[in-house]
């Protein structure tokens, strides 16, 4: 005879769904299923890395003439950017622990002002002056030589195409994760039990956060602080 | 015995209760379902729709074959076409067939789950699956693409005209559709097992499908990101793969092959699982080496990934990598070979009813075994320098996706037809179909190994320059009318069973596993009470067996279970 192995679905709270058993269950399955979503992003972006490091290997001295473009300082601001918001985000997921609900949304909202100040930072300080330079790639690309600081006008465009790639798919993380700190803040602060009964909501966003992060750490010395 | 068998009474009162198909009989309650029973339906339909579209192009191509000048069709034209056939069996048919379908299907039910872990993301993944397809039939009907499955670089890129842009935005699209279905099976594997169900309880097709889905997660990302750039490419006119803008083309081999080689383990790995579980089955034995069956699997995964550069022996890749490559290529057979010999070391002293699922095993066990070792010869570089770009290749990957990958999916849909269904197939027509399927297949394929040899190029719609090739062709392209209608005829006896089928009864096999102790067919949620599992996996009762401390034959179960007695 089948036996009963757990209690009856309708003992929780409405978030149990139907196909799991339990709150942990259905907890651990969401954590288990967030760490394989990043383990695709490895690779998604693993692919791109491997792209760079050929065209790096093969083009080195053009990769670094051409790098000067690029602005350490910016750049070292918008990392600065990207690890406080980190910090701010580990301090949501430990107010929501807390429930600590205003806490939580004001940290939430820290982040978001970080990341937006990265984005600002980029779109309005870094790649308009590309365009003006005719460094991004197209049929203009390089028509100002005195821009490519003597590399080759190939290599040079291999290295902006991998550049507005790379940091493009980073930039598209980061809007897409603003969107989803968004709403999770919007739920905190409507107090919805979805969230505020239960951390967990609230730390896959955090982990997939800082993988966002994590690769900004990589993208930053590869492409701003290339080595003669 | 197992705590897990239903009673007949409750059995009973099942039955007359709304069952998965029968509860919500609107469009809308097909097209918004969260129940991976129905989502498997609706799989089964679609990649049976997109079979029949690469079967078309495949006549299309036999078609031609038959004279050394060609009979139909334009050079461009015979490029289209073969590609078309090749996309779509590859993306729309191979890919997600077993692991879609069937897995799908019995996957939680295996497991002893009501649902898989994320239902939305399951129906987002077949609607996902459905845009990608579409994209690559608009491509087909508004112009067709040349560049033949593999989309290499710089025909890809910058030559081919046509619409390969929109075509390889669809399988881009599709390979989504595969992450979610691999995120979901992981997910629902670590965490959705009933109580009792321990990994080394777990069917083999279990194990199998893990391990799909572990490849998928690793692979499809990598060819996602590649061929986004080859639409970047085309589309901004960027050079990442360019020569001429100082890319390189062969990085998109080694990006593409990167995928590509796992992904033909993506199409054979679910059915290793399939013929693990109807050998087994209808055995009625207990898979020999259990666990060497599964971690294989795993190997399989782990050194699939480690020996894409086979398929580049040929392209600038440097000859120290081809050693590698070659050296690790071969280290990859053994796997599959222990699965080999495992199932071959379970048929003996079996219990064998050779019903129609067990003929396609015993087909697949023949011809995938062919395709492996041909597989060998073609992972030595020397012997590949001469075959490579032969129809030796051709029929290579026909052995392993056709004779293995297909008939597998054959087998295992008629084995679960019963359960997904509730009706029984016609099993007389079934078993002989079967055998047709096996000659005709091989009245097909056989005739290319030796044309390979011969010195046949594939991709090539004509072959005036050698005309003695044209017995053969003429001999496969009659297989392949063969094939075509041992393809045919289980779509007409499965759909004719639908009305006229026997009622199933919940078991029809007598066969274990915990898919068989609900209804067939199962209700929405599969199991009223979640199962505790108290038995080995492929514990038959009953069986004449040897025993091995006391060397006679005994009963199964005279004295204590036999699952217990092996621990
Ligand atoms: C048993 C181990 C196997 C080995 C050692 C092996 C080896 C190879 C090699 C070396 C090639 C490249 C030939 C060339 O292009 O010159 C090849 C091609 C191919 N193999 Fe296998 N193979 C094996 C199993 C499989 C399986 C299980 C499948 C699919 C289910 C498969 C599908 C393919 C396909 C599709 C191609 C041709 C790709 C193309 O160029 O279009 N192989 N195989
Ligand atoms: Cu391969």
């Amino acid at each position: 005879m089948a036996s009963i192995a757990h209690h009856d679905a309708d003992e929780f709270p409405v978030h149990v769904h139907h196909q799991f058993e339990d709150i942990e269950q259905q907890n651990e399955s969401y954590i288990v299923g967030m760490w394989t979503f990043l383990v695709t992003e490895v690779m998604f972006f693993g692919a791109l890395f491997l792209a760079y490091i050929l065209y790096r290997w093969n083009y080195q001295p053009d990769f670094y003439r051409v790098h000067e473009n690029l602005s350490p300082l910016w750049g070292g601001i918008n990392t600065t950017l990207l690890l406080l918001s980190s910090f701010t985000m580990v301090m949501g997921v430990h107010f929501a622990q807390l429930r600590d609900r205003m806490k939580v949304v004001g940290s939430l909202g820290a982040t978001i002002v970080l990341a937006t100040g990265f984005l600002i930072i980029k779109f309005t300080q870094e790649w308009p002056i590309k365009f003006h330079e005719h460094l991004v790639p197209g049929p203009t690309f390089g028509t100002m030589p005195e821009h490519l600081h003597g590399a080759s006008p190939r290599a040079a465009e291999i290295f902006f195409s991998l550049y507005f790639l790379m940091t493009g798919l980073h930039a598209i993380h980061i809007i897409i994760g603003i969107l989803i700190i968004g709403v999770l803040a919007g739920l905190w602060h409507k107090g919805k039990t979805i969230v505020t009964e239960d951390y967990v909501p609230t730390e896959l966003v955090g982990l997939y956060w800082h993988f966002v992060d994590l690769v900004w750490i990589f993208l930053f010395p590869l492409f701003y602080l290339i080595p003669q | 015995m197992s705590a897990t068998v239903v009673n007949p009474g409750e059995l009973h009162e099942e039955q007359e209760q709304l069952n998965y198909l029968t509860n919500g009989k609107s469009l809308k309650s097909w097209l918004l379902t969260g129940d991976h029973k129905r989502i498997a339906i609706l799989y089964l339909i679609s990649t049976a729709f997109f079979f029949m579209v690469g079967g078309f192009a495949a006549s299309m191509i036999r078609l031609e074959l038959t004279s050394p000048a060609g009979v139909l069709l334009e050079s461009e034209t015979y490029n289209k076409t073969f590609s078309a056939h090749g996309i779509v069996m590859i993306f729309l048919f191979l890919i997600p067939s077993i692991p879609a379908v069937i897995g799908n299907f019995v996957l939680p039910l295996m497991l002893g789950a009501r649902d898989l872990a994320f239902p939305r993301l399951n129906l987002l993944s077949w609607y996902t699956y459905m845009l990608g397809g579409i994209l690559i039939m608009i491509g087909m009907i508004l112009g067709g693409t040349e560049a033949g499955w593999t989309f290499y670089t710089p025909l890809s890129s910058m030559y081919s005209h046509g619409t390969i842009t929109i075509t390889i935005l669809g399988a881009f699209v599709v390979g989504f559709s595969s992450i979610f279905t691999g995120i979901n099976f992981i997910v629902t594997i670590h965490k959705m097992r009933a109580p009792g169900m321990t990994w080394f309880r777990l069917p083999l097709f279990v194990w199998a499908m893990y391990a799909t889905s572990v490849i998928i997660l690793l692979g499809t990302p990598v060819v996602a990101i590649t061929l986004g750039l080859v639409m970047t490419e085309r589309i901004t006119g960027i050079g990442i793969f360019s020569p001429e803008l100082g890319g390189d083309p062969v990085l998109f081999q080694h990006m593409f092959w990167f995928y590509s080689h796992p992904a033909v383990y993506i199409m054979i790995l679910p059915g290793f699982g399939v013929i693990s579980e109807i050998i087994a089955n209808f055995s009625r034995k207990r898979i020999f080496g259990y666990h060497f069956v599964a971690f294989s699997s795993l190997a399989i995964a782990g050194l699939g990934f480690l020996v894409w550069g086979h398929h580049m022996f040929i392209s600038s890749q440097s000859m120290y990598q081809s050693v590698v490559f070659s050296l690790i290529s071969f280290l990859v057979a053994v796997p599959s070979a222990i699965k080999v010999f495992n199932w071959t070391a379970t048929l003996y002293k079996g219990n064998i009813r050779l019903q129609a699922p067990m003929i396609y095993a015993l087909c697949f066990l023949g011809l995938f075994t062919i395709g492996g070792l041909t597989g060998l010869f073609l992972a030595s570089a020397g012997t590949d320098v001469h075959l490579t770009g032969t129809y030796f290749i051709v029929a290579h990957f026909h052995y392993v996706m056709v004779g293995g990958a297909i008939t597998a999916f054959l087998g295992g849909v008629h084995y679960w037809w019963p359960k997904m269904t509730g009706r029984m197939y016609p099993e007389k027509i079934a078993q002989v179909n079967a055998l047709l399927v096996f000659i005709g297949f091989t009245l097909t394929f056989i005739p290319q190994f030796i044309l390979g040899f011969m010195g046949m190029p594939r991709r090539y719609h004509y072959y005036y320059f050698a005309p003695e090739f044209q017995p053969y062709h003429i001999a496969s392209s009659l297989g392949a009318s063969i094939l075509a209608i041992a393809f045919l005829i289980p779509g007409i006896y499965l759909v004719w069973s639908l009305f006229k089928g026997e009622k199933a009864s919940a078991n029809p096999w007598g066969a274990h596993g915990l898919e068989w102790e609900t209804a067939s067919p199962p209700d929405t949620h599969n199991f009223h009470h979640i199962p505790i599992v108290t038995d080995e996996v492929y514990d038959f009762p009953g069986v004449e067996y040897a025993h091995p401390s006391h060397g006679h034959k005994k009963k199964k179960g005279d004295l204590t279970p036999a699952g217990k007695e092996n621990h």
